[in-house]
């Protein structure tokens, strides 16, 4: 399936998108999108279990922005608006279903295969050091760097899996979304310093969970 | 100037990372980084959480189906 979303591509400012929607002009609808449309999976995936769920939220979404375009004021900007309707209707769905689906493997994203890069070594250097006497870190092979990222990357699903939700949707937001800290205080509608607790629990428990991986993976290898 | 010990420390890394931390803690911490390893190794394994995290692949794009029903909702919104 050709990658129909240009991330590069930058936004309008949001006046000139508001007036554009209003218009009708649908290149700017499809931008926003295209645009925005993975990370609102990524964060409605926060709350519910399912990636089909997740899909309806964000179409319901659009659709209520398709609705309320005409009448939204700019207190916020279009990002946070269009996040905090999503965040609400996902939190709304996410009530109501049913907890069959086991959230560890249900959690884990739908992404696309063999997206991503493996991280700069200095992430794993952190976590998995490289044996005393060995090459640096930046010697490891490219195999074995995908075999840590994809690791860390299984790790990690299963640790936002366990996170309560507040935790996991503020970690969601900026970290993995890249969210500023005032946006998701926005998005979540809480103050900065309820996000700043929130977040350094949530990093503290996936930091320990990698922690722990490596440092049992780097004991049985020895 | 503030000093850290390294239980206060660990409270502090987000604030710390996130450059929230008034002028005089943030050179306290910087400093107690400076001489301790261990909370050097830690703020260092925080950041490398923080990059694992932000490195991960994204989600698929919206089906098709999905997106260009939104298209026609949006364009039919537009008609009236």
């Amino acid at each position: 399936m050709p990658d129909r979303e240009e991330t590069t591509v930058r936004l309008p400012p949001d006046d000139d998108v508001i007036a554009a929607l209003r218009a009708g002009d649908e290149a700017t609808f499809a931008a926003l999108l295209d645009t925005w449309s993975r990370g609102m999976l990524r964060v409605a995936r926060s709350y519910v279990s399912t990636r089909e769920s997740a899909e309806e939220v964000v179409q319901d979404t659009w659709l209520a922005v398709i609705n309320g375009i005409d009448d939204f004021e700019g207190r916020s900007s279009l990002k946070t608006w269009i996040f905090r309707i999503l965040v609400n209707t996902a939190m709304k769905r996410g009530a109501r279903e049913s907890r069959t689906v086991p959230w560890s493997s249900a959690f884990a994203p739908d992404v696309e295969p063999d997206g991503g890069h493996a991280p700069s070594s200095r992430a794993y250097d952190a976590f998995a050091p490289f044996p005393a006497g060995k090459a640096p870190a930046a010697a490891r092979t490219a195999p074995e760097r995908e075999v840590l990222a994809s690791e860390a990357r299984e790790q990690i699903a299963l640790a936002l899996a366990d996170l309560p939700v507040r935790q996991r949707s503020v970690i969601v937001l900026r970290d993995v979304e890249g969210c500023t800290s005032e946006e998701v205080c926005e998005i979540l509608e809480i103050s900065p310093a309820n996000q700043r607790v929130l977040l350094h629990r949530a990093r503290t428990a996936v930091r320990r969970r990698l922690e722990d991986y490596f440092e049992t993976a780097q004991r049985s290898a020895k | 100037m503030k000093r850290f010990s390294c239980g206060e420390l660990v409270e502090l890394v987000t604030a710390y990372l996130d450059e929230a931390l008034p002028a005089a803690e943030r050179k306290g911490f910087d400093d107690h980084l400076s001489c301790c390893s261990s909370c050097s190794d830690h703020v260092a394994r925080y950041r490398a959480t923080i990059d694992v995290l932000g490195d991960l692949p994204p989600e698929k794009p919206l089906s098709p189906a999905t997106r260009d029903h939104l298209l026609t909702a949006f364009r039919r919104s537009r008609r009236a």
